[in-house]
């Protein structure tokens, strides 16, 4: 098994007013090249704090994290980030908005008209050509959540990380995405890890799901492997045994085995 | 009286503020209105607005009954009147209030006798006879130069500045106490200073304007570089931007609603300051012609310059908000 992106032994712990607050202890996980891989679990139970740490955005207390055996030591642009909330800029075009990116990335070793034909590409990819000049507030919030993802992927990130990127839409718009997640990892092999709360969506897109227990001191509780052949249709899938036994084990997992959320919670 | 004046002002200001605003809604709600005449138009009102090829046969259908009813256009009048009427009447308000105290007389003028000194000061504002006789209109002029320069050289330091304090924690623990100390400080105690180092009047009176202006500037500027949305910066962070690009294409933008914030209150205040310093320094401008005026014991002209004043003031403060209104609309 190649070894693309490794996570060994790391914990994260915030200082609050109240004193020192463990959000994850002991992840080890090894992530494939080229995988798809889904982090779930009870709000609070530290998926986006791991997947900050593999941006790069926080460094862990302990542990290690390494890409291509290279400590990740800070953000950059060979790590895609696909926001919860888009974070597109307000006052730039959809164009604008992935140019930034690409101009970033290629700017020092291509011309400008390169440039804006990889933007175009990476807006063509999401489906958007139509809505490309337009800006962020201009457009719904599918299609916001879809330039995020254009303006991650039009880095070439060696690593795609997505936050909740459907959380905030409906299901029949969520579903769309999907969809067109599943096509475009397929066409770029991109490697992906993903943030989501939605068990479906991790059965029908995941390589492995990577079940965490729940917070404070949260870490990986089990880890279920996908096994559907791809491409996946779900339509077919809904009827299919083998995902409806997966669909199962998530769901065993996050309300019987960690059933006591809401009394941590309170 | 001054406190009526204030209350007065007070109930002008708001009314014309919300004007502009209504009166944007009224064309979005017209379409909604010709309904309102009755049901049986709102059918071949909507028609008009998705058939424009229809739309000389519908107009027929649709103007008599407009016309006929009348509703929509004498709401629009009352909308109207609801944003104008208000003002005027505290306007009238506060003229018949100094009429009836300057009824009997006294040693100040009248509205009539006012009204009759600003026609003949206002027949011929730029008339020059010597250095310290000069029509109103170079005072105003002479006074909005010396804003505009002390404003400008304060926009140019105190942005920049209060970008840099805005970016760095350090700089801002270092320098902010020196801020809180400074700025209550009365601009007018730094003239002295400013004379004696420019040696002159006129400079004098823009550094003061400079030293008021720079603080609203570098405080708004530094606040709303704090404030930028942590989405935003961990966009430049995820994509390692340049710290050119992060002012230029993240910061700036972000910021821009916060600096004009700095600008309009920074702007207000030079403008209350301006008059003081004129005041002390003498030359031309709208402050030294109030204090020449009362020299002259001419009451009628300083009321006069009040109003010009506030009038000048109110201009510039609407045509500030009206720009921030529109970058902000751009940018957004």
């Amino acid at each position: 098994m190649e070894k693309f992106v490794q996570i060994e032994k790391v914990g994260q712990t915030f200082d609050t007013k109240k004193g020192k607050f463990v959000a994850l202890r002991d992840i080890d996980l090894t992530i494939r090249k080229g995988e798809f891989i889904a982090l779930i679990g009870h709000s609070g139970c530290g998926k986006s704090t791991l997947l900050n740490l593999i941006a790069g955005l926080t460094l862990p207390t302990t542990g290690v994290l390494l890409l291509e055996d290279r400590e990740i030591a800070g953000p950059g642009p060979e790590r895609g980030v696909v926001f919860q909330n888009h974070s597109l800029l307000p006052w730039l075009t959809c164009f604008e908005n992935v140019y930034l990116a690409v101009e970033r990335v290629f700017g020092a070793k291509e011309g400008k008209a390169k440039l804006k034909e990889r933007t175009a590409a990476a807006i063509s990819l999401v489906g958007l050509d139509h809505a490309s000049a337009k800006y962020p507030h201009e457009i719904s919030g599918g299609m916001k959540q879809r330039v995020g993802i254009a303006r991650a992927l039009s880095m070439e990130p060696k690593v795609l990380l997505m936050d909740e990127p459907f959380g905030a839409l409906d299901a029949l718009t969520r579903a769309k995405l999907q969809d067109e997640l599943m096509r475009i990892c397929e066409a770029t092999k991109a490697t992906t890890v993903m943030v989501t709360h939605d068990v479906d969506e991790a059965v029908l897109l995941s390589d492995r799901i990577v079940m965490m227990t729940n917070g404070p001191a949260a870490t990986i509780g089990e880890i279920l492997e996908v096994k559907l052949p791809r491409p996946r249709e779900r339509l077919i899938l809904a009827h299919d045994p083998a995902y409806i036994d997966y669909r199962a084990a998530v769901l065993e997992f996050l309300y019987e085995k960690q059933a006591h959320v809401e009394k941590m919670a309170a | 009286m001054s406190a009526v004046t204030m209350g007065g002002d007070f109930g002008t200001e708001k009314p014309v503020d919300r004007a502009p605003s209504h009166r944007d809604t009224v064309p979005v709600g017209n379409i909604n209105e010709v309904p309102l005449g009755g049901n049986t138009h709102s059918k071949p009102g909507a028609e008009v607005a998705a058939e424009p090829a229809k739309e000389k046969k519908m107009e027929k259908a649709t103007t008599p009954p407009l016309q006929a009813t009348g509703s929509p256009f004498g709401e629009k009048l009352g909308g109207l009147g609801r944003a104008i009427l208000p003002p005027a009447l505290g306007m009238m308000v506060l003229i018949g209030i100094w009429y009836i105290a300057t009824m009997k007389g006294g040693s100040i003028p009248g509205p009539v006798q006012t009204w009759d000194a600003a026609a003949a000061l206002f027949a011929d504002p730029f008339y020059r006879n010597g250095p310290n006789d000069q029509g109103i209109g170079w005072n105003v002029l002479a006074s909005l130069q010396r804003v505009g320069i002390g404003f400008g050289f304060a926009a140019l330091v105190g942005i920049p500045l209060g970008f840099i304090l805005g970016r760095s924690a350090f700089l801002s623990a270092m320098v902010n106490p020196i801020i809180s100390l400074l700025r209550p400080v009365s601009p007018l105690a730094w003239l002295p200073i400013g004379l004696l180092v420019f040696k002159k009047a006129d400079p004098a009176a823009t550094y003061t304007i400079f030293i008021c202006s720079i603080w609203p500037m570098i405080m708004n500027t530094a606040q709303g570089v704090q404030r930028v949305p942590q989405d935003y910066l961990n966009v430049a962070r995820v994509l390692a931007l340049s710290e050119w690009k992060v002012v230029t294409k993240i910061l700036f933008p972000a910021v821009l609603p916060y600096m004009l914030t700095g600008i309009r209150l920074s702007i207000g205040t030079a403008w209350l300051v301006i008059v003081a310093a004129e005041m002390l320094t003498g030359g031309v401008g709208i402050g030294f012609w109030v204090w020449d005026e009362w020299n002259n014991l001419k009451v009628e002209h300083i009321i006069i310059a009040i109003f010009v004043i506030g009038i000048v003031g109110l201009i510039l403060e609407q045509s500030l908000i009206l720009l921030a209104k529109k970058l902000t609309k751009e940018s957004s």
